[in-house]
Parts: C-alpha cells; structure tokens; sequence
C-alpha cells in the first residue's frame, strides 16, 4: 500500500492535490469557527449553490476563466446575506434557504436550457458533488491556492483579537468603537473567495461540510476560542490529507472522502465530549 | 460640567418613538440609575447613548473628557453567547479592544489590566473555566471585568442583578458601590427600586421623564 502511495506521490498531481486539498481546509475551517458561532453555518451553503448558479451562467456565456464572473457575484451575495442577518424583518437564516434553493434552481434551470455539454447531468453532478477536478490541476491553480491560503491565514492571525470580540459580543464591541461591520464585511469576502476556491475540491454541496465540520468538532472536546481555533484549523487539514490519501487509493470521489473523515472524527471528538461530560 | 447629556432626545425603533422627551445630565462621579416597568424603552435608551442605534430625534453629547468610546458596558444578557467556547481570561481582555488603536495583538500591559479586573471581581479561580459552564452570577462578574477593562471613567450597566439570588444581587451592588467609590460614573438601568434608592445618587424615571435626587 506504502509503494502505490510513493508511486502516486511521484506524479505532480496527486502532489498538487494534496496540496490545495489541504489549504482549502485550513482557510475554511479558520473561518468555520466564527461563522457557527455567530449562526451563520449555513452561509457556505447558501452561497456555494450561488456560486454553482455563477457558474451556470459563466459556463453559458463561454467564458474561458469563469472566476471571472463567478468570484464578483458570490461575493455580492455574501455581503448581501450579511446586511440580511441584521436586518430585523427577514430572518437571516430564512434568507439564506431562499437564496440557496432559488440559485441552486437557477443554476440547474439554466443549464438544461443551454446544455454547454451532451451530459447535462453529468455536468450538474461534477459541480455539486466536485470533481476530478481536483486531479486535473495546473502549477497555476496550486499557486493561486497557496497565495490564497497564506493571505487568509495571516489575515486572521492579525485579526485573531477582533474577530474573536466581533464573534463573541458584536453590540459590546460596536459600543467600544471597534469596526463591526468592516470585520463583517471582511468576514463575507474571505468565505465567499474560499467558497469559490473550494467549490474544485469537494463541489458546491459539500463546502458547508468543511466549514462546520472541523469547527463542530473542536468545540465539543475544547473550552476555549484560542485552543478551539487551532484545533480545528489542524484536525481539518488532517482529515484532508487523509481523505485524499484513502480517495487515491481505494479509488473513492475526493470530496466524499474528505467529509466522511471529517464526519468520523466528529463523531470520534463528539463521544470524547459525552464521556468526559 | 456633564460627561453626558440628553437633549430632547427620543428613542424607538424605524422612527417609531418609544420613549421621548428625555433630558438628563449625567456628572462624572454620579450614580445614575434608569429605573421604569418592563418594555418602557430602558434597554433602547442605552444603546443609543452607546451608539448601536440612531436617535429619533433629539441629541447626546459627551463632555468632560469623556468619549463616546471610553463607556464601558454590561449588557442585558443575550442567549447567542451560551454556548461560546471562551475562557474567562478570553472574554475579559477583549474589554481591551479599544485600547488596540492600530495595533494587532495585546500588550502585557493589558493583560495585565484584564488581570488585576478578574481580581477586582474575585473571579480569579475561574480565570481559565468555560464562561458557558459558569452560573449566572459568575457571568454577570465575567462581563462586568470586561467593562471595566473597557474604561476608567463610566459604565453603563443593563440589570446586571436580574436573574440573581439575594445574596449574590447584594454582593453585585457593592461591587459596584466600590467602583463608584473609587470614581467611576456608574449609569445602571434598574428596576429593583428598593436597592436603587439605596445606592444612587439620582435616579431617572422614564416614566415621569424627570431626574430625582
Ligand atoms: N428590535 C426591536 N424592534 C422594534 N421594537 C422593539 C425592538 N426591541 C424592543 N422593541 C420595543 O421597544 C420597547 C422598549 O423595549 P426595551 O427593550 O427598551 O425595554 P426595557 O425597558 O429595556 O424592558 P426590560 O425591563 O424588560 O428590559 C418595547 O415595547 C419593545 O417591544
Ligand atoms: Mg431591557
């Protein structure tokens, strides 16, 4: 098994996708942390299956690089569904489900009216569920991921203090002065760029996965903001490694795997909390 | 001269008044309590002094030396920190946030100002529990070192002995008699009139929108 794994390792893209496999984790369980906190988990929902009607669109028009239109649009709508949070009329959780199952329809509207392909379902499949996309990346895309991933981290490492103030108490932290919105804001861009990223890893569907999962997780075992942060960032990018690693070897869909790490060690992490009480 | 002051202000929501007509001075040093029934418009008043919301109408000034940033804040008890995963410590030097200016990361000074508060609040075994494993109580003491970590001139305080047995209530006051002692203004909203009589230096019906001493 060790040989076919250091077999696999000696073609540059099992490397590649190792690579971004892993970074993509650690930037969205990063920010997996403050959006379960402040009731936003469904975010990553809401706005993959914006990003898969991006897509649609995108594919529609012939774009040669889609992110182009797609990046632009989820992040609009990132915003959007912040300000929708606040406001008191429409709920923002009923917000997201509108928005999420309205573009997720769209999206698949679109593209049975303008099949780019013979194989619409396949076509529809491959975005939700990911790819083997992730197998078919370029020197490019790994560089982009890694710039990606080390712009997020250091951003939030910057940003730890106000963001765990902004998480904990948004309205003591707006009567102190800090720029609440700003961090919001900033908050929405991050993850609807990540999401974007992500959606060649796992699909649009399963990105909420990989932004609450490693978040669940750390806060069923950990007590505090700081140690929670951590472990979620490191458990997330394990479960990554892993994932793909058995995905190469058994032969398993990429993004599945990943999850279903992700889910074991939920559970594994959920029945430490139980015995421990 | 006033740290703050409300003229002809009015409070509500959407352009909706709920309380109008308020005016009040507020000294540095004074114990200032707000006092009326439920949903008389108490809460929504001090979070406009705090700028969370927009007055209606009417206006507040600070003075005295006294920024609109420099309050330091013990709200009414919200359900969405329940299950937060903080410790204490965490929670009381975020307090410390508008003191960042341009700065990432805390200073020891800081810290230690976080600390001495948890002392001050006699909190200091607690310092690394779980704030959500922690009693009502316990929390009220957590978020009051937190404000205090926020300021050395005023502090506003919403019911911050609602939910609280006798004992624990009484303890709380003095508390916060000591801060007051020392020179904090203390701006606490109330409706426990008995303990309010007791300890403020004027009181503010928003009922009767007049100030009494
Ligand atoms: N977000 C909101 N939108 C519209 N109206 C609101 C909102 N929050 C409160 N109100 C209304 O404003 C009025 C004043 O509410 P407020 O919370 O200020 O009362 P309160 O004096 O603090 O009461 P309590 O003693 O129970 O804390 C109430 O009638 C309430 O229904
Ligand atoms: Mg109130």
């Amino acid at each position: 098994m060790l040989d076919t794994l250091i077999e696999y390792m000696s073609f540059p893209f099992v490397r590649y996708a190792l690579i971004v496999g892993v970074l993509i984790a650690l930037c969205s369980s990063l920010l997996g942390v403050t959006l379960v906190l402040k009731r936003y988990s469904f975010i990553g929902d809401g706005l993959s299956h914006v990003a898969f009607g991006a897509l649609a669109i995108a594919t529609i028009l012939n774009f040669t690089n889609r992110m182009i239109i797609v990046l632009p649009i989820t992040i609009v709508f990132a915003i959007l569904l912040l300000r929708k949070g606040q406001n008191t009329k429409i709920k923002g959780d009923a917000a997201i489900a509108m928005l999420s199952v309205g573009a997720l329809a769209f999206g698949y509207m679109m593209m049975n009216l303008f099949p780019s392909s013979a194989n619409v379902s396949g076509d529809v499949c491959t975005t939700l569920f990911g790819s083997m996309s992730i197998l078919m990346l370029t020197k490019t895309d790994v560089w982009v991921c890694g710039i990606l991933a080390i712009v997020v981290t250091i951003l939030f490492i910057f940003l730890y203090n106000r963001i765990f103030a902004v998480t904990f108490d948004e309205d003591f932290a707006n009567a102190v002065g800090t720029k609440v919105n700003l961090y919001n804001l900033l908050i929405a861009t991050v993850i609807a760029v990540i999401i974007v990223l992500a959606m060649n890893l796992v699909g649009s569907l399963l990105i909420s996965a990989l932004v609450i999962f490693p978040a669940l997780s750390a806060m069923s075992i950990l007590k505090n903001f700081k140690s929670v942060t951590i472990f979620s960032a490191v458990s997330s990018m394990i479960c990554a490694l892993i994932g793909i690693i058995i995905s190469i070897l058994a032969g398993t869909p990429v993004g599945s795997t990943i999850v279903a790490a992700d889910v074991v060690l939920f559970a594994i992490c959920y029945l430490i909390g139980r015995i421990r009480g | 001269m006033a740290v703050l002051s409300a003229k002809e202000l009015a409070v509500g929501y959407e352009n909706q008044a709920v309380l109008e007509n308020i005016n009040f001075e507020i000294n540095a040093g004074d114990y200032f309590c707000i006092v009326g029934e439920n949903g008389s418009g108490k809460t929504t008043l001090m979070k406009t002094i705090l700028g969370l919301q927009q007055a209606v109408s009417g206006s507040i000034e600070f003075g005295d030396g006294l920024m609109k940033n420099e309050i330091g804040y013990l709200p009414q008890q919200s359900v969405a920190q329940k299950d937060f995963p903080a410790s204490v410590f965490e929670i009381v030097l975020s307090g410390c946030q508008n003191s960042l200016g341009k700065k990432f990361f805390y200073s020891k000074e800081q810290k230690k100002l976080a600390l001495s508060n948890i002392k001050k609040m006699g909190i200091e075994k607690l310092k690394n529990r779980c704030y959500r494993e922690l009693s009502g109580g316990q929390q009220q003491r957590v978020l009051l070192a937190r404000a205090l970590c926020a300021t050395k001139k005023a502090i506003l305080l919403d019911e911050p002995v609602a939910g609280l047995d006798p004992t624990v209530t009484e303890e709380m006051y003095e508390l916060i008699k000591q801060l007051n002692d020392d020179g904090m203004t203390i701006i606490m909203i109330s409706h426990d009139i008995a303990n309010v009589s007791k300890y403020a230096t004027r009181i503010y019906d928003v009922n009767e929108g007049r100030v009494t001493c």
